[in-house]
């Protein structure tokens, strides 16, 4: 299938010829161990990655490298092939990276589906590539070596040329034919971390230039032949059903070609299909449905709130019970803090809206989309489309953002297009979810409400905790259900919390999750976008209760073997020595650290007060991510991603809902960070390592925040525990 | 529908459309330039942002009918100027973009901001740019590689 799929692109022409049988070895990380149980699939046995599905050596000297994830900001399409080119001894200036097809051989070597979450694009495919680098380079040595008769040994590579005895050269273009002809090697050694040329090193982007001068297609940018828009009217409620359709006016907008009902993943909608986007807009609006809602529940926030309030007095299912449960009842009052937190529903508004593009040709299909989840986005086509999942073409299209929101089990978007398509039959058509149907249109992370109650040891230090979190399930009716489900405990709620790093004898976490009528979705950081406020908020809480500097006891507190954040603690300490106790009249210092998806941070903020609202001056980031492949994507990750967590802080920084309907629309009612609500200089330092690299994608988000009311409430006295943050 | 001649990049081009249809649809889907990008339809996040006129303005909001003959000079054709050019080789020196969707956008109001304020302050960045979303976040290069294109005075 992949083959078959490939040469359709047209790649292989020149390429290695594909070798079947190859075992590449599977590389696992004891940390990406740990987060496997989040895994839709128990992992994978070690399967076959031929080179040549992975890289093209071009007559002209180009090397073509497949990245086999979804690049939407994250900089795989450059970290990845730097990883091969590194072992393969590749002229860097001459790679070249694409966004591979859906295929079985992309598949992620730890999910087993390809996919890109979990930020494991790097700890997952690190060993991968720079295998696939060092095999393809093997084969292109011994072609060398045969032409010059002379052994493997004989030879070295560098900037994709071989040399070998008595001056002889030849470049990877001219050996590539030959090298097509060899067998896979089965092992292969790898370089020492000495030799890198690349990995270790801050390299620049592939993608810059070509998204500064406007040239980079993204999925929506796609034009096709004959191409026509759809837009769909989607339920005011969720679940709702059309009961009457009157289209008249709409059907006389010029350029509208067709007006029909679709099913949804929850409900029916109305699809409106034109020439272009604008008649398509202007004729939904002047579409006339009458919505069937009965039997729905219509979801209320502050009727939700009420409900979660009540449940998070009580034990739910228990996630974590260290200890003794009933030592919080042996500590007296006055030793005894309760805090509760409530966080809203949060959408994910990536830049570009969504959008996917099908093709339906009656024995196959084709399909264009942006989707971290190729897998199940390409089933899903297939299954609406009565076809197999290889007879549909799946194209990787680069995404103007995502943050999870690409990432959906229910595939609800691809399912509307190819309904649409399907009606269209040889019509390429692309939907386009405009800004309100993404404002409106669910998939947001759960809304959550915590009750904690901590008793106080004598020396300050946390010696009971006892904690309940309210929340939607993001798994419970999933694929992923099976893996990240146990004993009613969805773990993506209670991460960061139940498995904290912090020594806490006594420590009781347990879990509710309601059902409610509002579709839900992991967001950056999943669970850690609000365990990680909780406890950090409440550790620092603790030290200032213990007149305890906030760094150290939070290393006091932390357990030996926490090194992830003990290493940037240290690190971040020596880092601020210049600054922080220079704070003008008016800031303060707040800190903070957490680990996720096992990648370490500590977290520094100034933080003033202008505006009635948060102005940070300046933060600075110690992060321990094992090996850095590349330092720079590294550093360029924490500097934006702050922005991303700071979202949850933003006084119009939430979804609610009234008689089930969102109340926001668009960036008018939902409202995320501007260039003033971000930190104005952001300093990353990078513990040195040579362990197994982690991911740097999803743990900046969940130290901002807490980071920041931290300072506030240095500043004002106060605890901040509901979000988003109203009043200050 | 009705006909317009319109100056993109300083070429002239005819377009055949509905008087409403925004600018920024008209670029996108007639003349095929998907540089200027959609991101809201209200003027909220200036991924649309073209220069009309010469003065940054957001073409999802602006009817085709209301162009008239401005110079509309967009993502694709700002390279050609000094300053444009200056600002997209640091935008790539300072490795600003991470999905990228809204530096079209971005670029397109620092050319503005640095036409008319060649040495800006923090506070002037801020007022130019603070309309512009980038959900990755990238504000902290975005002032960099504004201060870098300062620096060598592309104008």
């Amino acid at each position: 299938m992949a083959s078959a799929e490939l040469s359709r692109r047209g790649f292989l022409h020149v390429s290695f010829a594909a070798a079947g049988g190859l075992v590449v070895s599977l590389y696992l990380d004891p940390r990406s161990v740990v987060e496997a149980q989040e895994a839709p699939l128990p992992p994978q046995q070690p399967k076959v990655y031929p080179p040549a599905a992975f890289v093209n050596i071009r007559p002209d000297g180009k090397i073509v490298i497949q990245v086999n994830r979804l690049e939407f900001g994250q900089g795989v399409q450059t970290s990845l092939p730097m990883v091969l080119a590194d072992e393969l001894d590749a002229d860097w200036t001459n790679v070249i990276a694409e966004l591979a097809l859906a295929a079985d051989v992309y598949k992620d070597p730890m999910f087993g589906i390809q996919m890109v979450g979990g930020s494991g694009s790097i700890a997952h495919s690190f060993q991968q590539y720079r295998e696939l680098g060092a095999k393809t380079r093997a084969m292109l040595v011994a072609a060398a070596a045969d032409r010059w008769s002379t052994t493997p040994d004989q030879c070295r590579t560098e900037a994709s040329v071989v040399h070998g005895p008595n001056g002889k050269s030849a470049t990877y273009a001219e050996l590539a034919s030959d090298a097509a002809r060899k067998p896979v090697p089965a092992t292969v050694r790898l370089k020492n971390p000495t030799e890198f040329r690349l990995v270790g090193k801050k390299v620049k982007r592939l993608d810059s230039a070509a998204k500064c001068n406007g040239s980079l297609k993204f999925g929506l940018d796609l034009d096709l032949p004959g191409m026509k828009v759809a837009v769909v009217a989607h339920p005011p409620v969720f679940g709702g059903r059309v009961k009457r359709i009157v289209d008249d006016e709409a059907r006389r907008i010029e350029g509208v070609r067709d007006v029909f009902e679709i099913p949804l993943a929850k409900g029916t909608g109305v699809a409106v299909v034109a020439d272009k986007f604008w008649p398509a807009k202007q004729a939904r609006n002047l579409l006339k449905i009458d919505w069937d809602v009965t039997g729905v529940e219509p979801a209320d926030s502050s009727e939700l709130w009420t409900k979660y309030r009540q449940l998070g007095q009580t034990v739910g299912n228990v996630a974590v019970s260290n200890g003794d449960a009933s030592a919080l009842d042996k500590i007296g009052a006055a030793n005894r803090i309760a805090a509760e937190y409530e966080f809203p529903y949060l959408p994910h508004t990536p830049m570009e809206p969504l959008n996917t593009t099908v093709r339906f040709d009656g024995d196959r299909a084709e399909a264009w989309a942006g989707s971290q989840f190729q897998t199940g986005d390409q089933m899903a086509v297939a299954e609406v489309l009565g076809l197999k999942p290889e007879q549909v073409t799946f194209h990787t299209e680069m995404a103007g953002g995502g943050f999870g929101r690409r990432a959906v089990t229910d595939s609800h978007i691809q399912r509307e297009a190819a309904v649409i398509a399907k009606r269209l039959r040889g019509t390429p058509v692309k939907l386009i979810w405009t800004r309100e149907d993404d404002v409106q249109g669910g998939y947001y992370r759960p809304m959550h409400f915590h009750r904690v109650e901590v008793g106080v040891g004598p020396n300050g230090l946390p010696a009971a905790w006892r904690h309940v979190v309210v929340g939607q399930s993001l798994l419970i009716g999933t694929p992923f259900e099976a893996f990240a489900v146990k004993n009613g405990v969805d773990q993506t709620a209670v991460e960061g919390a139940s498995d904290t790093h912090y020594n806490i004898p006594n420590l009781h976490v347990s879990v509710h999750h309601p059902k409610v009528n509002v579709p839900v979705l992991w967001w950056r950081s999943v669970g850690h976008t609000h365990t990680a406020f909780v406890m950090e908020t409440l550790i620092d809480e603790l030290a200032s209760r213990a007149k305890i500097d906030p760094i150290a006891y939070r290393r006091q507190l932390l357990k030996p073997e926490a090194k992830k954040l003990l290493r940037p603690l240290d690190l971040l300490e020596k880092a601020i020595a210049g600054w922080r106790n220079r704070l003008p009249r008016g800031h303060a210092l707040g800190i903070s650290c957490h680990e996720s998806f096992g990648t370490g941070v500590a977290c520094a903020v100034d933080v003033s007060i202008e505006n009635k609202r948060p102005r940070i001056h300046r933060a600075t980031i110690a992060v321990d991510c094992g090996l850095a492949v590349n330092p720079l994507s590294v550093e360029s990750q924490f500097q934006a991603g702050l922005s991303f967590g700071l979202s949850q802080l933003m006084a119009k920084g939430a979804i609610t809902l009234k008689n089930g309907v969102v109340e926001q629309r668009n960036f008018d009612g939902y409202v995320p960070p501007y260039i003033v609500d971000a930190p104005v200089a952001v300093d990353v330092h990078i513990v040195p390592s040579t362990e197994a690299p982690t991911g740097c994608g999803e743990p900046p988000v969940p130290v901002i925040s807490p980071a920041v009311v931290n300072a506030l409430a240095r500043l004002t006295g106060k605890r901040y525990r509901t979000l988003p943050l109203v009043n200050i | 529908m009705a006909t317009y001649q319109i100056n993109v990049n300083g070429e002239r081009r005819e377009v055949n459309v509905h008087p409403s249809t925004p600018l920024l649809w008209v670029l996108r889907e007639d003349l095929k330039m998907t540089g200027t990008k959609f991101g809201c339809g209200i003027s909220a996040c200036g991924a649309c942002t073209v220069h009309l006129g010469g003065v940054a303005t957001r073409s999802c909001i602006v009817p085709i009918s209301h162009v008239g003959d401005r110079a509309i000079v967009t993502i694709e054709g700002i390279g050609q100027d000094s300053v444009g050019r200056a600002v997209q080789d640091a935008w790539v020196e300072e490795d600003v973009v991470q999905c990228g969707y809204c530096q079209s956008g971005q670029i397109m109001a620092a050319v503005a901001l640095l036409k008319h304020t060649p040495k800006p302050t923090e506070q002037n960045i801020e007022e130019s740019m603070g309309g512009n979303l980038c959900r990755c976040g990238t504000y902290p290069r975005i002032r960099a590689a504004i201060k870098n294109a300062a620096a060598k005075g592309g104008a």
